[in-house]
């Protein structure tokens, strides 16, 4: 295989993993014959998309926005967090047992607690993706902050510099890495919190869309809703991935992402 | 004649099982000296720096330098490890800028005088050998460029007071000849005062004007050695008789602190 080719299918993988997907998903249901209330043929999903695609784009926009707001309120809180966990042992001490415990409660046990105090609607959902989603932002944050060389603190220590210094020279570029890393992972955890909350309590976004099309047994519309979250998913993953490969090229070497 | 600086009986112990990491250690280093501590490894010559620089605090007895005793970590040293601890995100030329960033009064007059800075921080690449590598990242150098890189970042606020960490011990032989003479340049350029820890007995006596053997747990110096070797001192040194016989003297030393280890319950 020449280089080129090489390259263009290297480019080409991740397209050819979903037609390949799709088009064994489409086999397999025509094959076994399997009923459209069951497993819906992608074909018919996406003709469904189709056909909803006024009501999809409506319910889509609502959980992106609604995800996207949590998602924000991840980030804020959980650089915050981080930075007072990586940088003082008393605080990493005090918050890290409560920090596994709560995230270590399924958030779909929250959702009715948040709904008595919120009603149900648009603020469950963004209070859910926050909470399922600034953990790994903590964690990661912290980590970067914490796994300093003790030598270059010495170094720096040594030239006199106060801990704001070292945590602005050195533990904060640091960790950014870390902290995009995480931000990958906790934009696509989420969709999972609003869209969990959604289908639950509210009677607006994909989520809701979902419910409301299986009982009334259009499984096509379903999966249009799964696949609908799912490129959102992969589109926001995206996003950060090429943020994250712009502002740290230097932890990537000029190396590809992932 | 004050020493610069002055170790007194010092003894350090740490840990909850009162690890004693050195003994009644007593040390006299004059001003500009350039001195080493050679001993078998883990004999507590990292915790040494550690007291002099005020990183730690000794148990009992006083560590003074330049007049003062130490109680908090002294803001007059530079200091490089075996590891280069460059920072990977900045280029060669910003890390060796950073205590520029950091240390008084450099670091309210950058601002204004960044331009001169900088100047200062290539013309000491340059002396090391590494013109033309001031934009590259520390991933794109060599591990004795990025030792040169750390050696300038030690040095760029002018310290008085020089600590090294067995900076040459992870280089290849050659190399590490090479950093023997660029280290011993930039120290008759400008003489500072140098504590090097290293178990290369070569290099101490390349170096150093006096030598100390330490011994292992605890950490105490069984031997002062003067090393009057003539001045500068090159690759050709390594070679004569003077030489030889001062590396083996100090070997011996260092056997017979082994041996007595080895016969201790």
């Amino acid at each position: 295989m020449t280089p080129q080719a090489k390259a263009f299918l290297d480019k080409a993988m991740p397209l050819v993993s979903a037609i390949g997907l799709f088009l064994v998903w489409e086999l397999v249901c025509r094959l076994f014959a399997i009923p459209d209330y069951l497993l819906p043929t992608p074909s018919a999903s996406f003709a469904a998309a189709w056909t909803y695609r006024d009501a999809i784009w409506m319910h889509a926009l609502q959980t992106l926005l609604t995800t996207l707001a949590g998602f924000a309120l991840a980030v804020a809180f959980g650089v915050l967090l981080g930075v007072a966990v990586g940088s003082s042992r008393a605080v990493y001490r005090a918050a890290n047992p409560l920090l596994i415990g709560f995230n270590s409660v399924p958030k779909v046990a929250v959702v009715p607690v948040l709904v008595m105090w919120f009603g149900i609607g648009t603020v469950p959902a963004i209070l859910t993706a926050f909470l399922i989603s600034f953990f790994p932002i903590v964690v990661n944050v912290a980590t970067g902050l914490a796994t300093l060389e003790p030598e270059l603190r010495d170094v720096l220590r040594s030239l006199g510099a106060t801990r704001m210094d070292i945590l602005l020279k050195v533990g904060f570029p640091r960790a950014l890495p870390f902290f995009f890393a995480s931000l990958k992972v906790a934009v696509t955890l989420a969709f999972v919190g609003s869209v969990m909350s959604e289908t639950v309590a509210s009677n607006l976004g994909v989520g809701y869309l979902m419910m409301s099309a299986s009982s009334r047994f259009n499984m096509p519309l379903v999966f249009a809703g799964l696949l609908v979250i799912a490129a959102m998913g992969v589109a926001m993953y995206a996003v950060f991935s090429l943020i994250e490969h712009r502002s740290t090229r230097w932890a990537h070497r000029g190396g590809d992402t992932l | 004649m004050t020493a610069f600086v002055d170790l007194d009986r010092v003894t350090l112990r740490y840990g909850a099982g009162d690890t004693l990491a050195l003994s009644e250690t007593t040390m006299k280093i004059a001003k500009g000296e350039f001195i080493a501590v050679v001993g078998p490894s883990g004999c507590g010559k990292s915790s040494l720096l550690k007291l002099v620089s005020g990183l730690m605090r000794p148990s009992t007895g006083t560590v003074i330098v330049n007049g003062q005793e130490v109680t908090g970590p002294l803001k007059i040293v530079g200091m490089a490890f075996q590891n280069p601890t460059l920072l990977p995100w900045r280029t060669t030329l910003d890390n060796v800028m950073l205590p520029m960033e950091i240390v008084e009064p450099h670091r309210h007059r950058l601002r204004k005088a960044r331009a001169e800075y900088e100047e200062r921080a290539r013309a000491m690449l340059a002396s090391v050998g590494l013109a033309g590598f001031e934009d590259k990242f520390p991933w794109q150098l060599s591990g004795g460029m990025q030792q040169r890189t750390s050696l300038c970042r030690a040095l760029i606020h002018e310290p008085d007071l020089l600590m090294l960490d067995e900076p040459f011990g992870a280089l290849d032989a050659f190399t590490r000849e090479e950093l023997w003479a660029i280290l011993q340049n930039l120290w008759t350029k400008r003489p500072f005062t140098v504590i090097l820890v290293t178990h290369d007995l070569r290099e101490a006596a390349y170096l150093a004007d006096t030598i100390y053997v330490m011994s292992k747990r605890p950490g105490r110096i069984v031997h002062v050695r003067p090393n009057d070797l003539p001045r500068p001192r090159n690759l050709e040194t390594t070679f004569t008789r003077d030489f030889t016989d001062l590396v083996h003297e100090l070997r011996d030393h260092i056997s017979a602190v082994r041996a007595a280890e080895e016969t201790l319950p």
